[in-house]
């Protein structure tokens, strides 16, 4: 009874049981990175070597030069600044529209706002795989097809990012604008200088989600793209299998570029991560 | 002095009606400003939610209803479309011969994948809210592949399952086992489909999890200490009841978006070998743009999307039976 108490303690004891917990942990998290390693550990090997019996773990020789390869293979260079363009602008046009709309539904009277905002809301279980379809026409009769906004606009849109800033604004207390509305300042003003700075956690978890959804996403780009130089890090990479796809080590130097941005952003974010599901009331409570 | 008391008595009470006066006023007066302010917020909230509202119609709303409505067409593209009633629907459920094994793998991957992903996370949540060093780095690890693009670490889970693959070696080295050609047998192509969406999916809900837990009240648990509860007691009378709103919203969320699994299925597998691994957004996808039978694509989509609606309004039909929402 004592020691269950005492084993609530922030910090944890070693005892046997601890150690063996931990060994597993530390087992199943090697497992889990396996996939990463593996990727890295091929790319880094010359061709012959991939499908080695027993496996080479540490390359021999290393081959940096497989990294350079792939940008002859196709033009990956371009890839990585479309996928850049396509998911720092979706994810700027994401968090302006949401917040300007989450502060609308959080703090402004107007006519018929709860309604609208359920109606919204119902909207976020329309799968998007549905709307590839009409999309894909609605892009077509725009004469958008193989273009940066075919890329942005469809996803720049989201029900999800209005609620998931409402529900975090409306956690605000009102007084803190009170007074600012008293002097006079606009909503505008008060979104930006009051609101939006209380919000980092809320805003950095939507960003993350957002620009990884973007830099992610295949179904669309393969749909809405035709060319090498309109394609995105996952549309070329498959372009590279399409016509490579016996040159594994040159194939997995692309997937480790791909897979890059994604880990640096969780390391970094890391902070928001736990805390920003807590606050937003994404883990349901 | 003396006159004077008079005077200022009935300035006194002239001030008191002047004041009656000037409230009575005000009040007129800053039930118009009120007024005006209320339209004036009313133009404000209609600026705010423009940008959003008027995308989200067009390419949302719009296309939803588009989707149902391409569904009684005919459109190849080539021409313009052409109206067949309910025809696509008669074909997709009575003559085409592929859509029913395609429907069947859909529900074999969400079945498989969803209760496997859900005990996994939840176990792992669990395991590392208790005493573990480190905790976050474990987390961060268990959490990178869900924010890495698919395209991507499936070309690394192809490789793996490859019949000479690091994954048959390893079978071979300590199991003497000669493993499948995972990915080009119609029996093990779905469960390796799986087990690469498990190991790219489950971080996801054991963070949403793990969030949960942490708003878990320690008290209850010293609490149920201290009267003598075991650890597995603690869990099934404290930690689920608790977390269920948790277990919940992560249940919904992910068979929602394992109804549309795609991008491992198209790396991978291509739908194969044959249709075993064909789900319905990858033949949504074949129809749309490869054979371009745009109507028939709608027809696909439109199926798909009423089965999500059914899970998922069953699902909320069936949560009062389990999730706990404290009061």
């Amino acid at each position: 009874m004592k020691s269950e108490v005492l084993s609530s303690a922030p910090k944890a004891r070693l005892g046997m049981g601890s150690i063996i917990s931990h060994t597993f942990l530390i087992i199943f998290s090697l497992i889990v990175l396996f996939p990463f390693l593996w990727m890295l550990d091929t790319a880094l090997k010359p061709d012959a070597d991939v499908f080695l019996f027993p496996p080479t773990l540490i390359p021999n020789p290393i081959q940096w030069q497989n990294f350079a390869a792939v940008w002859t293979y196709l033009p990956f260079g371009r890839f990585i600044i479309n996928s850049l363009i396509v998911a720092g602008i979706g994810t700027i046009l994401v968090l302006i529209t949401s917040s300007l709309a989450a502060y609308a539904f959080a703090r402004l009277r107007f006519f018929g706002r709860e309604t609208i905002f359920v109606a919204y809301l119902g909207t976020l279980i329309v799968p998007q795989a549905v709307l590839v379809i009409p999309e894909f026409l609605l892009i077509r009769y725009l004469g958008w097809v193989n273009s940066y906004q075919a890329l942005i606009l469809p996803g720049a849109f989201t029900a999800f990012g209005t609620f998931l800033l409402r529900q975090f604004f409306r956690t605000i207390p009102v007084e803190l604008e009170e007074s600012a509305l008293i002097d006079g300042a606009s909503r505008l003003r008060i979104l930006w200088s009051i609101i939006l700075p209380l919000s980092r956690a809320a805003l950095g978890v939507l960003g993350l989600f957002t620009f990884i959804g973007f830099w992610n996403n295949f179904l669309w780009p393969l749909i809405v793209v035709n060319t090498t130089d309109m394609a995105t890090i996952p549309l070329g990479l498959q372009m590279f299998q399409g016509q490579h796809g016996t040159e594994w080590s040159y194939m997995m130097a692309g997937a480790t570029i791909s897979v890059i941005p994604g880990i640096i952003l969780v390391i970094l974010l890391q902070r928001y991560l736990v805390e920003g599901i807590t606050l937003t009331g994404l883990g349901g409570r | 002095m003396m006159l004077r008391e008079p005077d200022t008595n009935t300035s006194a009470a002239g001030q008191a009606a002047l004041a009656r006066n000037v409230r009575t006023r005000n009040i007129v007066t800053a039930r118009r400003r009120m007024r005006r302010l209320m339209w004036k917020e009313q133009g404000t909230a209609f600026l705010f939610l423009a940008p959003n509202i008027i995308g989200f119609l067009f390419f949302t709303l719009f296309s939803l209803v588009a989707a149902f409505g391409l569904s009684f067409f005919r459109w190849s593209l080539l021409s313009s479309p052409t109206f067949i009633g309910l025809n696509n629907y008669v074909i997709l459920f009575t003559q085409d011969p592929v859509f029913h094994q395609v429907v069947l793998n859909t529900l074999y991957f969400v079945f498989g994948y969803v209760p496997l992903n859900i005990l996994l996370s939840l176990g792992t949540a669990v395991w590392l809210s208790g005493n573990i060093r480190a905790k976050s780095l474990f987390r961060i690890i268990m959490f990178l592949p869900v924010m890495t693009p698919a395209v991507g670490v499936s070309l690394v889970w192809m490789l793996m399952y490859d019949q000479n693959g690091i994954i048959n070696q390893l079978l071979y080295a300590l199991f003497h086992i000669h493993g499948p050609n995972w990915l080009g047998s119609t029996t093990w192509a779905m469960p390796a489909v799986i087990v690469m969406s498990l190991w790219y999916g489950f971080g996801y809900n054991m963070l949403v999890f793990s969030a949960g837990l942490q708003a878990i009240p320690r008290h209850l648990y010293e609490a149920a200490a201290i009267d003598g509860a075991q650890r597995w007691q603690r869990f099934f009378a404290i930690t689920l009841p608790l977390l269920s709103p948790s277990i919940f919203f992560g249940l919904v969320l992910t068979l929602i978006t394992s109804f549309q699994v795609f991008d491992q299925v198209y790396i991978l597998t291509a739908g194969g070998p044959g249709t075993a691994t064909t789900t319905l957004v990858f033949y949504t996808y074949q129809n749309g743009f490869v054979y371009f039978h745009m109507g028939y694509a709608a027809t696909i989509s439109s199926v798909l999307f009423v089965l999500i609606m059914l899970v998922t309004i069953a699902q909320f039909a069936l949560q009062k039976r389990w999730v706990y929402y404290e009061v």
